[in-house]
């Protein structure tokens, strides 16, 4: 790359044009106005500090953030409008900052390039031949099974760009590719990019970095600060300008006066060597295993108070278990560590107090600003309350934050996150700081200024700091250093010492040198050394016919594809949702009773004859009573009642059988519990017919047969389910219920989930269209919630013993259509959420209601009222419990059910189009 | 356990909350809206049931039966012939068909005793098995007052006088509303306490905790006071200002007793959120444990069909949940005006149970994060 190839300046129109484009979150103004043309067929860097808005300019140039003000050119076309954005982002890939955001970590290495092919609509050889190019090329091929989230940082980040390859795009995109990633692995990853370039002149790569030392060999830089381009120009026309002999002093040159003069170069204040005396760290062969695996292998380890003390290696060597074990949040499988002469007690609390741990990944709050972060903090280490606010403008000022004490973290770029983190791990001033690469993504001024207060803590207040990191400069600065690879200590030394001890020139080179060694030792079959020949690509398939279809199949089964193997890689959940719903069924089916039996019921009988007792043995002999202890008075009735214990009450009065006798006038009076308005009607029906029963006796007995002249019957025939069984009644309406909750659920989270954890970009920037991701994605619930209807449908049958009597075609259909709409429906509820917690919540609210009370399970369709009515006449379970009770009980088939099938049919595309319309193209 | 550690990992757990706008709106919207329209929705006893007749007499009699239907009750009967009679059950379209047959007032004057035939649609579950009550013991009212003008009196002078108390007019709409209320008290509390858990170790924050001077037991009853008080909040204003204030469903007892009910309730669903969240390896399966938890608790608690009519086992089995318990509670305490000296039972329990599920939560927590 060190080709002068394009300051030639051969390319004239430039692959991407900014014209006074502006971007705010917030009152935060990332870009303020920036205009800007972007050579075209070579290597374009920005450069900056973080937070100048490098992130926001290349997610705009991608057309994964909608644009606001101003108008970006690229690819020849403006990216505000949306067919030349569907047109141009084919040509376009974007791989954005953070590890492997947009990767799914529970797919495997071929399976994420395989997924990006798919989108890209390559046939199944075509495919093939790319991917098995692309990861021997980046030395991924031996780990092409292993699952993305396993991977190393530097191997995520190799995996990410061979998802970006996949497709030959003319303009590659890349956010920070090297931040957190070891100097082997750059190495390697700078020489792909490199091999690629030759291949493909044409192709425009524009990256962002922190790292100067790799912008140093970029064709074209454009230096950033404050939402604002400083300059623009070659290298050596940057140097030129400033005057300086390295890029870090030449931005720090072009930076405005003001900035300027808080910077200052670290100063490395030797460490006074009688201070070995007491050990801060001591490890004894600590191991840890995963499984088969060794992540950590007998490692020992001395770190003397007051010591900074590094520690290095490549990604997925076992740093971060190894410090893990260190503060005790991992128990170690063998070996023992001691901090200050304590063993490493995970409960023992007070340890805690003297070490800072500052995690790789943003480990904070991010729904707390800054300022709460720290205040909690402070808090929860017990500072005294009056000191906190002092204690937190200190940190603030010392680590830069008082600009952004009332941002939230998530609004801020990864390097003033990683300076809030350092700050909270300080807040309480520990005497051990664990360090796990503190300063990824970190702009070289920030670096250099944290590095400050690192040796001010460690000289002047002798805290012991225990670092890691992946830049050879910060290493430099360490007393001594360990060099880490595959779980085992190589050496350890002080930085001076193992560059000699290598015969090295610099340090990087003693790094590369060791782990060489060490991978050579390790594993014969070493991914070869990329890009030492340049393997013959083949021509692009000449004018690719690229296809503009509004709605791809081939797209939309890449997304079923891939949410098929998550759902497969996932089997609990898959298992959760058949097992799950079959036990539900069976105890809604078994619990749940519509024939109100075993009522209880006393009497206050105040008369005390056999006419009275014989009126209640009518009442205590029906199956539907349960006869308690009479009432003694007014009171004992009222206690009872009031504490639920009798759901009905008699009194008979005094004198009650005299005045039968007599045929006088006589009331028999009754009290229903009416707290639960169903049971009290059915206790007010029960009571009123024993009540004529009685009377029908008794007037038979008394009046002979002048009392059957009025008499007539009612001959009542329960239809559909003669025994009038519950179960018969239940089943067919509880399959409904269940289809709706548990596919909603599934579907809702499966998007809201892609928006939390990052892989949503993939939607935003590759051509894939809304319609064709949410469909691809419902397919597979869909397909699961199919299974489950037959398997409710055979548990109803088999289990419940329900006769199904009508047409099983009418009752399929019928279910495939519900569960489209089911899915559908969740779909729908996750475009408006962003949270998974509200996902969850905002399903099981928006379907458990309207699905029990609104769909006609318990009260029918036709007899509620108000909005409710309205929700019950549309909802898809009502007429699919209108379908399901037909074909179980009533004999039906699709014909006489058409009046349920026409809105059943559809409720699936309404949902759809809406949630189509709602989702989200582009972020912003 | 130290008290400020606990207040401020629950304040910073209302934080939060705070910045998750859909949330709250989903919470306004469960404890306003939602318990608003599911009490309104709820008929009233029996509500406009369609019913048709067959009147293969149409004889001053039959007239006068079919006139006796009428809305709220029923809805105005159709007047349909034999044969339509069965399509249109088939259809759904009607719950009841009374079929009078020929010459039934001539039959019933002459003392020869005819029938009526009433066929109900036996899957309309509740509707089905009052309403055919009801449709009898009207068809018998109008016919014995029909029979009465033609003959002497021959029935007995004893009246039934039926008094529902707590609730006279059997109105659903105030039982829908409470019960609406307690089904959001344990979903969202479930729903908040555990979600928060999972979310901190989504995010890795739960690490950062872990190596603080902080115990897992801080971190459980910092999640657990601080999403309770929020659903005790909520609740707290759905009772007075939805139900009590608009839709004006009379509370007969203590609301300050109910609350404190409530916050039991809060401490053993809360509790239950976080031993879910212990079980669930990330949100999508928490959402599915959710749902397999959530429905046996609202079905099977006593809140949607009566407890003494369910399976003894089932009866006994739901002792366990603290759902039962509540609801217990809450209809004794809001509708029958109870006091605690009638409750503490129902309170004995569901302090018992919280506690069981707290100690048991915590272990599986602890456990967890070894």
């Amino acid at each position: 790359m060190t080709s002068a190839s394009a300051a030639q300046g051969g390319n004239a129109t430039p692959v991407a044009r900014l014209d006074r484009v502006s971007l705010s979150y917030g009152a935060t103004r990332a870009l303020d106005g920036v205009t800007l043309d972007i050579p075209a067929g070579c290597m374009a860097g920005l450069i900056g500090p973080d937070g100048v808005g490098k992130s926001s300019l290349l997610s705009l140039l991608a057309g994964a953030h909608a644009i606001r003000e101003g108008r970006i050119e690229a690819l020849g076309g403006d990216m505000a409008d949306v067919r030349h954005r569907r047109d141009a982002c084919p040509r376009i890939a974007y791989m954005p900052q953070g590890l492997g955001k947009n990767l799914y970590p529970t797919l495997s290495v071929f399976e994420n390039v395989d997924f990006f092919g798919r989108l890209f609509g390559h046939s199944a050889d075509e495919r093939r031949r790319r991917i098995a190019n692309l990861l021997e090329r980046t030395g991924l091929g031996p780990f092409a099974g292993r699952p993305a989230g396993k991977l190393s940082g530097g191997m995520k980040q190799k995996l990410g760009l061979c998802c970006a390859l996949i497709h030959d795009p003319d303009l590659l995109i890349l956010d920070e590719p090297t931040t957190g990633v070891d100097p082997l692995s750059r190495r390697q990853f700078w020489d792909l990019i490199d091999a690629i370039r030759a291949e493909r002149p044409g192709m425009s790569v524009l990256v962002a970095t922190a790292y100067m030392e790799e912008a140093a060999r970029f064709d074209w830089l454009a230096a950033m600060d404050d939402g604002r381009v400083l300059a623009t120009g070659s290298p050596a026309e940057l140097l030129a300008r400033a005057s300086a002999a390295t890029l870090d002093a030449a931005f720090i040159a072009l930076l405005p006066p003001e900035k300027r003069e808080g910077y200052r170069p670290v100063e490395i204040v030797p460490r006074e060597a009688d201070a070995r005396s007491t050990l801060a760290i001591e490890a004894d062969g600590l191991t840890m295993r995963f499984g088969d695996f060794m992540a950590v292998d007998h490692v020992d380890l001395r770190v003397s108070e007051g010591e900074i003390f590094g520690f290095l290696g490549s990604n997925g060597c076992g740093k971060t278990t190894t410090m893990k074990m260190l503060t005790g949040l991992l128990p170690a499988s063998e070996g023992r560590a001691r901090l200050f002469g304590r063993e490493v007690d995970p409960r023992d609390i007070e340890t805690r107090r003297n070490v800072g741990y500052m995690s790789q990944a943003f480990s904070l709050y991010s729904e707390l600003t800054v300022r709460q972060n720290l205040e909690l903090h402070a808090r929860l280490f017990s500072l005294p309350e009056a000191t906190i606010p002092a204690r937190v403008e200190e940190s603030a000022r010392r680590f830069d934050l008082a600009d952004v004490l009332d941002a939230l973290p998530d609004a801020l770029p990864l390097g003033v996150r990683q300076r809030l983190s350092l700050a909270v791990a300080l807040i309480h001033g520990p005497k051990l700081l664990i360090l796990d690469e503190p300063t990824s993504g970190v702009d070289p001024v920030a670096r250099d200024a944290l590095w400050r207060v690192l040796i001010e803590l460690a000289r002047r207040d002798r805290v012991t700091i225990f670092i890691s990191t992946h830049f050879m400069n910060e290493a430099e600065r360490c007393d001594r250093i360990s060099l880490m690879h595959a779980g085992k200590v190589l050496i350890t030394d002080t930085p001076a010492g193992i560059t000699a001890r290598r015969g090295a020139a610099t340090l990087e080179d003693a790094f590369v040198a060791y782990l060489e060694e060490a991978i050579a030792d390790g594993a014969p079959a070493a991914p070869p050394a990329p890009a030492t020949v340049a393997a013959p690509t083949p021509e692009r398939p000449a004018a690719p016919e690229r296809r503009r279809l509004l709605f791809d199949h081939r797209r939309m089964l890449s997304y079923t594809r891939r949410e098929a193997l998550e759902l497969r890689r996932d089997p609990i959940r898959a298992t959760l949702a058949m097992v799950g719903s079959m036990l539900l069924m069976l105890v809604i089916g078994y619990g749940v009773n519509m024939d109100v039996e075993n009522l209880s019921f006393a009497i206050l009988d105040r008369d005390g004859t056999t006419t009275s007792r014989d009126y209640a043995l009518d009442i205590a002999g029906s199956r539907y009573f349960d006869v308690k202890p009479p009432i003694a008075d007014y009171d004992d009735l009222d206690r009872r009642m009031r504490a639920g214990e009798l759901s009905l009450a008699i009194e008979i009065p005094p004198g009650f059988a005299e005045d039968v006798a007599r045929g006088r006038n006589v009331a028999i009076a009754a009290w229903i519990d009416g707290a639960m308005p169903t049971r009290a009607e059915t206790v007010r029906g029960y009571v009123q017919g024993l009540h004529a029963h009685w009377l029908t006796e008794k007037a038979r007995a008394l009046l002979g047969a002048r009392a059957a002249a009025a008499a007539f019957s009612v001959e009542t025939r329960y239809r559909y389910n003669p025994n009038v069984a519950s179960l018969v009644a239940i089943a067919p309406a509880v399959i409904p219920l269940l289809l709706m909750l548990i596919p909603a659920m599934l579907a809702a989270l499966s998007v809201v989930r892609e928006k939390e954890l990052g892989s949503i970009v993939n939607l935003y920037v590759t051509p894939v269209t809304r319609l064709e991701f949410l469909v691809g994605k419902q397919i597979p619930y869909v397909a699961l919630a199919m299974l489950n209807v037959l398997l409710l449908w055979l548990v109803a049958i088999l289990i419940f013993r329900v006769p199904f009597t009508g047409s099983f075609f009418a009752f399929v259909s019928a279910g495939l259509l519900y569960v489209m709409a089911s899915t559908a429906l969740g779909l729908l509820i996750s475009t408006f959420m962003e949270s998974q917690i509200a996902a969850i919540f905002g399903t099981a609210v928006l379907t458990i209601v309207p699905a029990v009370q609104f769909s006609g399970m318990i009260d029918p369709v036709s007899s509620l009222q108000g909005f409710g009515a309205v929700i019950g006449q549309i909802y898809p379970t009502t007429h699919f419990m209108t379908i399901a009770r037909g074909t179980f009980s009533k004999a039906l088939d699709v014909h006489d059910l058409r009046g349920s099938f026409l809105p059943l049919a559809l409720a699936a595309p309404i949902l759809l189009a809406l949630s189509a319309t709602l989702l989200k193209k582009q972020a912003g | 356990m130290r008290a400020s550690t606990v207040f401020h990992l629950g304040v910073k757990e209302l934080r939060g909350l705070l910045r998750d706008p859909m949330l709250l709106i989903l919470i306004a919207y469960a404890f306003t809206l939602s318990v608003y329209t599911g009490a309104t929705a709820l008929p009233e006893t029996l509500n406009k049931a369609p019913i048709a007749i067959v009147d293969e007499d149409s004889s001053p009699l039959s007239v006068r039966v079919t006139s006796a239907f009428y809305p709220p009750y029923f809805v105005a009967p159709k007047v349909i012939t034999k044969s339509e009679m069965d399509q249109r059950m088939d259809a759904g379209l009607d719950a009841f068909a009374l079929d009078i047959p020929a010459n039934f007032q001539r039959d019933l004057l002459a003392g020869r005793a005819p029938a009526i035939q009433l066929n109900v649609d036996a899957t309309r579950m509740t509707q089905a098995f009052s309403g055919a009550g009801y449709v009898q013991s009207i068809v018998s009212e109008e016919v014995a007052a029909f029979a009465d003008r033609y003959r002497s009196s021959a029935a007995l002078p004893v009246d039934l006088t039926l008094r529902a108390r707590f609730n006279p007019e059997l109105n659903k709409g105030w039982f829908g509303a409470v019960m609406n209320v307690i089904n959001n008290v344990t979903m969202l509390s479930i729903v908040l306490a555990g979600a928060a858990l999972i979310r901190e170790r989504e995010h890795g924050t739960i690490e950062h905790l872990l190596v603080m001077p902080i115990t897992p037991a801080e971190i459980m009853v910092s999640k657990v006071w601080s999403m309770s008080l929020v659903v005790l909040l909520a609740s707290a204003f759905s009772i007075v200002v939805v139900v009590q204030g608009v839709l004006r469903v009379p509370i007969e007892g203590s609301i300050a007793l109910f609350m404190l009910g409530t916050a039991l309730q809060l401490f053993a669903t809360t509790s239950m959120g976080v031993f879910l969240a212990t079980l669930a390896g990330s949100m999508p399966q928490f959402g599915l444990l959710l749902m397999l938890v959530l429905l046996p608790l609202q079905v099977l608690s006593g809140g949607t069909t009566p407890r003494e009519s369910m399976p003894e086992i089932v009866q006994t089995l739901m002792l366990a949940a603290p759902n039962t318990h509540f609801v217990m509670l809450a209809q004794a305490v809001l509708y029958r005006g109870a006091g605690f000296d009638v409750v503490w039972p129902q309170f004995l329990a569901l302090f018992a149970i919280g506690v069981a599920l707290f100690a048991f939560s915590l272990g599986r927590f602890r456990k967890s994060l070894a």
